[in-house]
């Protein structure tokens, strides 16, 4: 293997381990805010306990994001220099404004969040929890326009200095709302929020099925299975408009997404089926007019087909079809195993079939799996290019690095990521097992009358 | 020197870096000293007096970073890519360090905890180091090709100056980290770590001044700024005299000012080797010519005239609330069941 493709393996790999966890900040953070806001509102104390589990759970997920982190705001110089100077004057901003609005707003508050329950007063503690929600928002706002620039650039023009050129920054809001930013923002919000909400959800139907902490895992389950539902209605319209937005800004990107070689109105979309490369098709069940009607709302609208491209221009077809696939069949599957789980649980009855509360307890990894593909098909997708129609995947690389060196740090880091979710996983098994703090159901400290400060052993 | 765009990111990407070595540098020295200490509580009692402000603390690092990819692109690019290993090892010191501050008191068993211990003290150690070295070879030189590019080795990282400037960066997170226990401690254990916090200056002294000596001697370009404008000297008398003045504090048991001193200390130190490097970010060695400048190696004027307007409204709030919470957290430590 060359350089090139080690570096690549090295920032898909790191990228993709780093995922696992920021959706599942932002999308706890929502729900920590929905605890604590019920608990100020009610008075429940179960609120209160609920918010206390999940808070040590989020711990657990933020420290492994912080440090999977920062080896991502490093790579793109160790591996991407020549990118990293070419894309520096438009792409660093929106790095080092994520460092300031939200790193520091998250992990400051984080703080208080954690170690604060009984030092400051409910409302200040409830603030706290609602910057920390914020901050994993922002977090996710400044990359997302970041790599939505790569996607779709805008506000910059190219300049030459000495004979080397370089995209700067022409209009600053232009970046920040280029053609696919906000959509994308919404959709990949959307995408966290289910996993944050499918990861409660998950955990209180496994406490039913296993009849302990009824209360807590009923008051928990009202509270995920309404964002899970919501997140994933939501994915559905976000979905869709990003979809329409690649069809317009990237059309060689949505033909392999779907598959299709020549320019046709009345474009099918495959429901379920494979892309045959030699022969040009894709083999399964298509739905005639749907991807035309899809795009432009009028099944007679025509969408443009690979065959438009020049082969070099072309991204991986069956790679950038299968995840697509996969993420889409994932997101209705989400819809009905929530929409499921919600009329049950109005019913009251959910408790009585456990057939769908073992659903419930495996649909974690639905949002983790979509979460994967879909970032695996939008950046396949966008090859052979680093940034669209601009510069090279190739062209991106360092000048300067060895591929003994890449590959020692790819092996390197590929052990410590397994080392780190073996942990991450027994620590959270250990949590759930435990399950929450009945000490929790009477607030101590400053949230409630002075109490004795426990000591832990 | 004129004020324009880009020195002021000079000046804020020296702020952000300094603002980093004051405060992740009590952890990592808090870190160094873990495996001094003989039982559980009172590596949990450490642990603990950062605990709420370590995380915080690293973002300094990150947005430095990101500030550099933002207003010097070509820095970032240049000394990422050239120091390639040195940085994977800081950050696989760094990994180490976060995730063994979360998970090491999460389960009770001795061999856990030990393991992360090790990881602990040792991640913060290697930090220390390497991010001393990456300083020393940043005021040596490096070799930088006409095209920018590094054009060295990984060994070749490894010069004894770098590697001296290395240890007192050590020493100097041992100090600092050693006087913030001082403060945050009580009992026993407030009284051992004032024994340390006088061995460690006693160390960072001894390294500083050796320091001190191989710079006059073998890098001049790094005190040219100094023989040139005399009241300059007034710095570094300022760093002496925050030493100094650590162990007449704690004769008082003023800690706090003790800490506060140390700071200083850093602060000084940090503002030596900016205006000694200054306009160079990377001093090309044995090349002059290709060194990196605030001018050649920067962003646009544009970007770097809305990075400050993002720098003006962010960081104010940002230190607002940094202080905020360091407020709420003052005082000693105290062990709960919220406590790592
Ligand atoms: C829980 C996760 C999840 C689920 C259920 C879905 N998606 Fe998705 N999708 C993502 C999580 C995601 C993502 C990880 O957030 C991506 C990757 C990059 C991005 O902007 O969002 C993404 C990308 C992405 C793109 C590519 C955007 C681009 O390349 O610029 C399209 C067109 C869709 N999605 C469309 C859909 C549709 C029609 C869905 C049907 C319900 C769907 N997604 C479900
Ligand atoms: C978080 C989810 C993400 C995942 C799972 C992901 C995944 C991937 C994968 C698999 C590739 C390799 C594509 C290929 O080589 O064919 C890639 C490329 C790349 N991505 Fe992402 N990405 C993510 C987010 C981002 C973000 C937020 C940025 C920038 C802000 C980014 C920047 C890049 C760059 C620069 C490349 C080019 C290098 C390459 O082709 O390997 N990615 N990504
Ligand atoms: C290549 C792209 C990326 C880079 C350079 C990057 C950088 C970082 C860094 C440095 C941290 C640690 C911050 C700290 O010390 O507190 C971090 C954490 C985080 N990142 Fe990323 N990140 C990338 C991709 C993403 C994506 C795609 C998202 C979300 C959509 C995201 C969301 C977060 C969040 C919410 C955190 C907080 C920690 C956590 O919640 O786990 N990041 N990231």
């Amino acid at each position: 293997m060359d350089v090139l493709t080690l570096a690549r393996i090295q920032f898909g790999a790191t990228i993709a381990f780093h995922y696992i966890y920021p959706p599942l900040s932002i999308g706890l953070g929502v729900l920590l805010v929905c605890m604590e806001g019920l608990w100020l509102k009610t008075k429940n104390p179960v609120y209160h306990q609920m918010a206390r589990f999940w808070t040590k759970v989020f711990a657990l997920t933020f420290a492994i994001g912080v440090a999977t982190g920062i080896v991502m705001e490093f790579e793109f110089g160790t591996n991407w220099a020549t990118y990293s100077r070419y894309v520096g004057d438009v792409f660093g901003s929106a790095l080092a404004a994520e460092g300031i609005f939200a790193f520091f707003l998250e992990s400051g508050f984080l703080a208080v969040l954690l170690f604060g329950w009984d030092k400051v007063s409910r409302k200040l503690h409830f603030f706290s929890t609602c910057m920390v929600c914020l901050g994993a928002h922002f977090s996710a706002i400044w990359i997302v326009v970041a790599n939505s620039w790569m996607q779709t650039p805008a506000g910059y023009q190219i300049v030459s200095h000495n004979g080397v050129e370089r995209a700067e920054i022409f209009d600053f809001w232009q970046l920040v709302f280029n053609p696919s930013s906000m959509d994308r923002l919404f959709h990949t919000l959307c995408g966290a929020w289910q996993a944050g909400a499918f990861l409660v959800v998950s955990v209180s139907a496994w406490y039913l099925l296993k009849k302990r902490h009824l209360d807590f895992a009923r008051a928990s389950l009202r509270v995920g299975l309404t964002v899970a539902l919501a997140g994933s209605l939501l994915q559905l319209v976000s979905g869709d408009s990003s979809a329409r937005g690649v069809g317009k800004n990237q059309p060689e990107k949505l033909a392999a997404f779907e598959g299709l070689y020549n320019t046709t109105s009345n474009a099918p979309l495959t429901l379920i089926g494979w892309v045959d490369e030699q022969n040009q098709k894709v083999v399964g069940i298509q739905w005639p007019g749907l991807l035309s009607w899809l795009v432009y709302h009028d099944t007679s609208g025509v969408v443009t087909g690979l065959n438009a491209f020049a082969p070099e221009d072309r991204p991986p077809i069956t790679a950038s079809f299968l995840f697509f696939h996969g993420m889409v069949g994932i997101g209705f599957t989400l819809i009905a195993i929530a929409a499921l789980g919600f009329l049950y649980f109005r019913d009251g009855t959910l408790h009585e079939r456990r057939w769908l509360l073992w659903i419930l307890v495996f649909s974690v990894l639905g949002p983790q799996i979509a979460n994967q593909l879909g970032w695996f098909a939008a950046e396949v997708g966008r090859q052979p290019w680093i940034v669209y129609h601009l510069m090279r995947t190739p062209a991106g690389l360092s000048a300067v690095v060895e591929k003994n060196v890449v590959l020692t740090s790819l092996i390197l880091f590929t052990f410590i990521y397994f080392l780190l979710f073996a942990v991450f996983i027994y620590l959270l098994n250990d949590k759930i097992q435990h399950g929450p703090d009945d000490a929790d159901l009477t607030p101590s400290g400053k949230l409630a009358l002075p109490t004795k400060t426990e000591i832990a052993p | 020197m004129t004020f324009d765009l880009n020195t002021i990111w000079f000046i804020l990407v020296g702020v952000l870096f300094t603002g980093y070595a004051m405060l992740d540098g009590f952890d990592l020295g808090i870190g160094a000293l873990h495996l001094f200490t003989k039982d559980d509580a009172e590596r949990r009692t450490l642990l603990n007096a950062i605990g709420p402000v370590w995380d915080g603390n690293e973002v300094w690092l990150v947005t430095g970073g990101g500030a550099l990819f933002a207003a010097f692109p070509n820095v970032y690019a240049t000394v990422f890519s050239g120091f390639y290993l040195a940085l994977i090892l800081l950050l696989v010191s760094l990994i180490f360090r976060a995730v063994a501050i979360e998970f090491r008191s999460k389960q009770p068993m001795r061999w856990w905890r030990q393991m992360w211990d090790v990881g602990f003290s040792a991640g913060s150690l290697l930090s220390g180091l390497l991010l001393g070295v990456a300083l020393g070879n940043i005021a040596w030189g490096v070799p930088i090709d006409d095209r920018g590019e590094f054009a060295g080795t990984f060994l070749g990282l490894l010069k004894p100056y770098p590697v001296l400037v290395g240890v007192t960066t050590v020493a100097l997170f041992m100090m600092h980290g050693a006087i913030y226990g001082v403060m945050k401690t009580e009992g026993k254990l407030h009284d051992k770590l004032r024994g340390w916090a006088m061995n460690c200056i006693i160390f960072f002294v001894i390294c500083a001044a050796m320091t001190m000596m191989a710079t006059l001697l073998y890098v001049p370009h790094m005190t040219a700024q100094v023989r040139d404008n005399p009241w300059l000297f007034t710095i570094a008398l300022a760093n002496m005299l925050a030493i100094a003045n650590i162990p007449r504090e704690f004769h008082h048991g003023r800690d706090w000012r003790a800490f506060l001193s140390s700071c200083a200390a850093i602060i000084t130190l940090m503002a030596l080797f900016a205006l000694n490097i200054f306009p160079n970010l990377v001093y090309s060695q044995p090349n002059p010519e290709n060194s990196l400048t605030i001018y050649n190696a920067s962003s646009s004027s544009k970007t770097l005239g809305i990075m400050l307007i993002i720098a003006g409204i962010g960081v104010p709030v940002v230190i607002a609330y940094t202080v905020c919470i360091y407020w709420i957290f003052r005082g000693k430590v105290k062990l709960d069941r919220m406590s790592y």
